[in-house]
């Protein structure tokens, strides 16, 4: 049985004193389709074995805007392997706290800024370089592991909303560390925290400034590094983390200042099983969202995914839209603020985020009075 | 002299002795105090439900009436406690049921709680009269049903943050025509209702005094409400949202009006979901609110927030989300002379962004509020000069509990450790009783807190200290400690065996992610018997149980008289288990246990 690793590297977040400066990592972050984007919730990425699409989780918004500073995530002593740390951190030797070896979340102070940080690694914990190798492997065993998914929901102790509730905010890295072991799990368990935080590997390494960082360490503060979250910390109640995950959606307010971090919305769709739900605020198109949709719910469509629009078109207008589903039998629907059903597209993008409560995919023979033309046209074509 | 006394004359004397550690204090005095003591106390107290078994409760206390258990560890709130770990209530329930207790309230907090748990409880008492549950779980409002259908003079039934899952029945519609007793009732933290249920309920007992909604009550059910309970003192509002302009809305004048009529109410909460624009339907009840809770608000904002503050002139106790901002927080100093309880929540806690609350809000209330004594203060920052200003213009701090976003971040002007700045806090607050630090310390701040907060009783470290003397500089000076609980934190087994019998003065203490080894955690549990030390294994993190040398990653250690518990799981080692599990058995270590 492998030790538990976990080291999730995360960088592109801000430096504690500006936040003007943009992430590094936003490139990859709204690139849709080309690089792996992994999805940190417990179970959700394995459902299909396409790479999942642009769905991006909370974890990619802190990315975008974290503050935090870059400590590992573990399940045990906090890493020093982070290699970004505020340059004023590295000030920070004072006589009294060089004595003894301080607690590795702060490595500069011991001046391990430039050497090798494997040695201050705990026994049993890898490196950042060590899981790095290590993903090629994981990635493979990670969609024999059998349905996560299903695993926790049978879980007699932890009742569906419970599960839903505890994952879907934290992006599942919490939930790796506090698993629910019961007899079978704990295999599970084990692979699960690489399984989910490896996945992070490959969008890093797109990014432009991903790998260089990792290696040198250096105090390069205007390319600052996302933290990965700790467990349990801040130390705010799972219950009321939840609370606000949920309300701060729900609001219909908006204030002048940019909205909150992330917009989920679910999606169902006819036929399928189980729902999904996305960020809306991680995509700014109509195209992006339609494309990620796709991509989800690819493995419940009889193969008649929508087509991917004309090679070279770059901006779709939202009239397009329409134009995008008429090879496939679905169409793309929303419901409003007003409780009404209504055709995604019409509206520009900022006016449908903002007014649209969940999604539905649903099956061109409901979507009668909706998308009127939309029928017409793939009636012609059939 | 007392001897003199008949029994009824001691009994009717302690009746005026309520709090239950005064009560325990009684009972050590002489058999005779023990001994009347312990038939008149109705009140019981267990601050650790793993401490004592319910036999003995039962055995010391048959005249138990009223009953409070807590469960899990402080931090399972954090995650940080795997599931499974414990806390059943079932046992409590049972072997009070087989009993002949008249219990009428039980009060559970981090406790598992099923619906077996919660059909037997209805059943068995016929007296029952209220239950409370805090941070619980484990139940589904099948349980709930039972509660209402069969506790026929039920008076409170308060669910706070419980993880509940929700069945399609209509619990509240359970509660028999009969009912008419209630006096609080409180399930915000379920997302459903049957409205209709809701409405006849509350119109058919007139005694309610306290009512916590949740986000399904709309805000037309919340009017209809409000005029069958005029006489709340305590509100939890729901969905406070109009699709409408509040001018076009009859629904919003009919509040209006109504509200204008609920005199009484010193408490407001709720707002999960809320249209500000309807806001200024409450201002009127603003004027006389002493408690105003908006830390699930977090549609409420900017300058509607700062409205509705200025209005809050009363205000003791106010917990809010740190949208507020250190300009908001300037208002609250401004306006609530008489705070004494202020928490700051973040209002996004996945931490994707600022915390927009920093020091110069904190200082801010505490010279605008002096009398405050009692603060959570989540924020992204804090410097020495401000918590030592702090510490100068509010001096009654029973319980400061800092949470600066960043772990182990220094003071962001001198670049120092924070340790003056909690220093200074400690040594203010002389009747200090609870401390949660954060931000970069040394082993200096826990000098400190040895030193000063000699009135303390539960202090939270997580990020801290440099070696295991800081560990020792608060073990050896805080003589009223009860519950210590370390994350993250370089200490290891030389502080942890330094003094042993400091354990059994203690609730409890919790270290994670420190320096103690396996061996150190069976040298403590071999030594103090009465202490039950549970090694948390998630993960299988601990592969061998004869490789002392191995970190443990969680340790919870507690003080019991029935130790050890039967109900652990698979992954949670106690030193019997270590000892007795076949394959683990080392001949010296059984020799050494026989001997």
């Amino acid at each position: 049985m492998s030790p538990p690793l976990l080291s999730a590297e995360e960088e592109g977040g801000q430096s504690n004193v500006s936040l003007a400066s943009s992430s590094p990592t936003m490139d990859c972050i709204s690139q849709s389709g080309s690089g792996l984007k992994e999805r940190n919730y417990l179970g959700l990425s394995d459902c299909s074995s396409v790479d999942s699409s642009a769905v991006s989780s909370l974890l990619e918004e802190k990315k975008n805007n974290l503050n935090l500073r870059a400590t590992e995530l573990r399940l045990g002593l906090p890493g020093s392997q982070s290699p970004e740390r505020e340059p004023e951190l590295c000030l920070l030797k004072s006589g009294k706290l060089d004595e003894k070896p301080l607690f590795p979340l702060l490595p500069s102070k011991e001046g391990i800024c430039s050497s090798s940080q494997k040695n201050v690694v705990s026994g049993n914990k890898r490196g950042f370089s060590d899981t790095m190798d290590g993903f090629s492997e994981v990635k493979s065993s990670m969609y024999t592991e059998g349905n996560w998914m299903f695993q926790t929901a049978s879980d007699s102790e932890a009742p569906e909303s419970v599960g839903q509730g505890k994952f879907s905010g934290n992006s599942g890295m919490n939930v790796a560390l506090s698993p629910r072991p019961s007899g079978a799990q704990p295999a599970i368990m084990k692979e699960l925290p690489t399984k989910v935080l490896q996945q992070e590997r490959p969008r890093g390494t797109n990014g432009t400034s991903h790998s260089p960082k990792t290696a040198s360490n250096n105090n390069n503060s205007s390319a600052p590094a996302p933290k990965a979250q700790v467990v349990g910390w801040p130390p705010i109640r799972s219950f009321r983390k939840n609370s606000l995950a949920t309300t701060s959606k729900n609001n219909d307010e908006v204030d002048g200042k940019p909205g909150p971090g992330a917009l989920f919305v679910k999606v169902s769709m006819d036929g399928a099983p189980y729902l999904r739900k996305v960020d809306l605020r991680t995509y700014a198109t109509y195209q992006e969202l339609s494309t990620a949709l796709e991509k989800m719910f690819s493995c419940f469509t009889l193969g008649q995914c929508g087509s991917q629009g004309a090679p070279g078109r770059e901006m779709l207008s939202e009239s397009k839209l329409r134009d995008l589903l008429h090879g496939s039998e679905y169409v793309l629907t929303y419901e409003d603020k007003d409780g009404d059903w209504m055709l995604v597209g019409d509206v520009p993008w900022e006016m449908f985020i903002d007014s649209c409560k969940r999604l539905k995919i649903m099956k061109g023979s409901d979507a009668i009075g909706l998308a009127p033309r939309a029928m017409e046209k793939s009636r012609n074509r059939n | 002299m007392m001897n003199y006394f008949p029994d009824e004359v001691l009994e009717h004397v302690f009746d005026f002795v309520t709090s239950h550690r005064d009560r325990n204090a009684v009972s050590l005095v002489c058999k005779l105090w023990y001994r009347v003591e312990r038939f008149s106390r109705q009140r019981v107290f267990i601050g650790n439900c793993y401490a004592i078994s319910p036999e003995r409760l039962i055995a010391r206390f048959p005249g138990v009436k009223a009953l409070t258990l807590k469960g899990k560890p402080h931090f399972a709130d954090f995650n940080l406690v795997p599931q499974d770990w414990g806390g059943y209530v079932q046992p409590w329930i049972e072997a009070l049921a087989r009993s002949r207790i008249g219990l009428e309230e039980l009060r559970l907090k981090r406790m598992v709680v099923s619906d077996e748990s919660l059909d037997v409880l209805s059943r068995s008492f016929t007296n029952f009269k209220s239950l409370v549950l805090v941070s619980c779980e484990g139940f589904t409002t099948d349980g709930l049903a039972a509660i209402a259908a069969n506790c026929w003079f039920l008076r409170e039934l308060d669910l706070q943050e419980n993880e509940i899952e929700e069945k399609k029945n209509d619990w509240l519609g359970c509660f028999p025509d009969s009912c008419t007793s209630l006096v609080s009732l409180n399930f915000a933290c379920l997302k459903e209702v049957n409205l209709a249920a809701l409405e006849r309920l509350v119109a058919r007992n007139p005694n309610l005094k306290s009512l916590k909604l949740n986000g399904a009550v709309t805000l037309e059910a919340l009017q209809r409400i409000l005029m069958r309970a005029p006489q709340l003192v305590d509100l939890g509002t729901g969905s406070f949202v109009l699709d409408r302009d509040p001018n076009d809305s009859e629904t919003y004048k009919k509040l209006r009006a109504t509200i204008l009529q609920c005199r009484s109410i010193r408490n407001l909460s709720g707002f999960l979901k809320v249209t500000p624009r309807c806001l200024p339907a409450i201002y009127p009840i603003c004027l006389n609110l002493t408690y105003l809770n908006l830390s699930y608000a977090a549609g409420i904002h900017g300058s509607e927030l700062i409205k509705l503050i200025r209005l809050c002139g009363k205000l003791q106790r106010l917990w809010i989300l740190d949208c507020i901002e250190d300009k908001g927080l300037e208002v609250v100093a401004s306006t609530c002379k008489d705070l004494q309880e202020l928490r700051v929540f973040p209002s996004d806690p996945f931490g994707a962004g600022h915390t927009a609350v920093t020091e110069t809000g904190l200082v801010a209330i505490s010279s605008g509020c002096p009398k405050l004594n009692s603060l959570l203060y989540l924020c992204q920052q804090m410097t020495n000069a401000a918590l030592i200003a702090v510490a100068k213009n509010c001096p009654n701090f029973i319980r400061f509990r800092l949470c600066i976003r960043d772990p182990a971040k220094p003071d962001p002007v001198t670049m120092q450790p924070l340790d003056e700045g909690f220093g200074a806090i400690v040594q203010s607050s002389k009747r200090l009783r609870r401390l949660s630090l954060s931000g970069l310390l040394t082993d200096r701040v826990l000098l400190y807190i040895g030193k000063y907060a000699e009135q303390l009783e539960m202090l939270s470290i997580a990020f801290a200290g440099e070696s295991d003397k800081g560990m020792l500089y608060v073990l050896n000076g805080c003589k009223k400690l009860r519950k210590l609980e370390i994350r993250d934190s370089p200490f290891g087994d030389m502080a942890l065996l330094r003094d042993v019998g400091k354990y059994e003065t203690m609730r409890s203490l919790w270290m994670s992610s420190c320096d103690v080894t396996l061996g150190g955690c069976k040298t403590l549990a071999k030594k103090m018997p009465r202490l039950n030390v549970e090694i948390i294994n998630e993960n299988d993190q601990i592969k061998f149980a004869h490789e002392d040398s191995q970190k443990v990653e969680k340790m919870y250690l507690y003080r019991t008289l029935v130790w050890p518990r039967d109900d652990a799981p698979e992954f949670v080692w106690t030193l019997e288990k270590l000892l007795f599990t076949p394959g683990v058995l080392l001949e010296d270590q059984w020799s050494s246990l026989t001997n």
